[in-house]
């Protein structure tokens, strides 16, 4: 493993425009933070399993901007319907990224199911993603951030890096602020009032 | 002439005995109102833009009428906990999305309301009963028993509708709440207003 999760998830929100993004529970919620904390940015605390849905409903919702999940393969593990429910809608505007470290990194980094040969891009394309993809190198990882930004999806890639504990990065704790600020940098002031 | 009143008597009394298993109790039930269409004209009403589901029984004609609603968007889930991702994003976005379950999916959504609650998310669910009068499934009747206070327990407002007639204001409450106070409120569909009696009708729906 070459890649650090830092660094992709920094590569893959360079120059990130309108894009808005949800960040699974964990890990990649920090990796999120680390590339610089945004109010189009709605990372999660909990509801472990739901990121890569909660991206689909933001996606349907609005289907002209860019929407990027990036979660851990042990979110991805809980939420596998969920593939087959993106499969069905296909939305162009989603691309779900998973930051594979083989790990549960916040609770002692235990071997995922992926450590034993899980294939999360291979279940993404079965599914009906249009792409779906198992990433190992720079070059890649810069490749699909173009394909978030411009390609037809709907998008999946397994990127798998070194399992590194490394120093938290956290975003704001509160649910309610975390959603009102993500509301009103998409939508404007007046959706407080909505 | 008395030895035939007997046996008929005798007969009736067969037949009392054998009642549980007959076609005659198993009927459905007659609905007092067209409450699926009632429930869909108070969604279209709110606006809702996005209808997450897990198919049921109880939910058929109300998935097919918001199918056919060119302003809605379906979203067939494979469990009813995707449908709070697909809620709370599609509210991130600015879209009403309404979720509609089983009671037994209550159950498969609990640890997903904690980001309702702690977020703040709205939220409407449209639960069709099971486990309660004249269930045949005794699966069935754990989860639909514990449904209202497991909901209760995570902060949902829950309102009981046992008349088709009520529906429809109390699916308006419910979205009223839900939108109006920034939280989760169901609406739980009593199982005598669904009429499923037995595997047999379940399969004919």
């Amino acid at each position: 493993m070459n890649l650090h999760r830092r660094d992709v998830v920094k590569t893959l929100l360079a120059d990130r425009g309108g894009l808005l993004v949800v960040a699974g529970l964990g890990s990649t919620a920090w990796d999120c933070t680390a590339a610089g904390d945004h109010d189009l940015t709605f990372p999660m605390w909990g509801a472990m399993g739901c990121a890569a849905m909660t991206g689909l409903g933001l996606a349907l919702a609005q289907p002209q901007r860019r929407v990027l999940v990036i979660t851990g393969d042990g979110e991805m593990l809980m939420g596998l319907g969920s593939l087959a429910t993106i499969g069905v809608q296909k939305p162009e505007n989603l691309a779900v990224v998973v930051i594979d470290n083989e790990r549960y990194g916040e609770t002692g980094m235990q071997e995922t199911h992926t450590a034993y040969g899980a294939d999360l891009a291979a279940m993404a394309r079965a599914a009906g993603f249009a792409s779906g993809a198992l990433l190992r190198d720079a070059a890649s990882v810069a490749a699909l951030r173009k394909s978030i930004h411009q390609a037809a999806g709907p998008h999946f890639a397994q990127v798998k890096v070194a399992a590194e504990k490394i120093p938290l990065v956290l975003p704001p704790r509160e649910g309610a602020l975390l959603k009102s600020r993500f509301r009103a940098a998409l939508l404007g002031e007046s959706a407080a009032l909505q | 002439m008395g030895c035939h009143r007997v046996r008929q008597q005798c007969g009736a009394a067969r037949r009392g005995a054998r009642g549980l298993e007959s076609p005659g109790l198993n009927a459905p039930l007659p609905t007092a109102a067209d409450w699926p269409l009632a429930a869909h004209q108070v969604l279209q009403r709110h606006g809702f833009g996005l209808i997450g589901y897990v198919p049921d029984a109880g939910h058929k004609r109300l998935i097919e009428l918001c199918q056919a609603d060119a302003r809605m968007r379906t979203v067939v889930m494979t469990t009813e906990e995707e449908g709070v991702g697909l809620a709370a994003g599609a509210w991130l976005g600015g879209m009403k999305c309404a979720l509609l379950m089983q009671s037994s999916g209550v159950g498969n959504i609990v640890n997903a309301l904690g980001m309702t609650r702690e977020c703040r998310f709205p939220l409407l669910l449209l639960v069709t009963m099971r486990g309660e009068n004249g269930e045949f499934n005794p699966w069935q009747v754990p989860m639909g028993q514990a449904t209202p206070e497991v909901l209760r327990a995570m902060g949902v407002a829950v309102h009981h509708v046992a008349s088709a007639a009520e529906i429809p204001g109390q699916v308006d409450a419910s979205a009223r709440i839900a939108y109006g106070s920034y939280c989760a409120a169901a609406v739980l569909i009593a199982q005598t207003l669904i009429g499923i009696k037995s595997f047999q009708e379940q399969a004919n729906q």
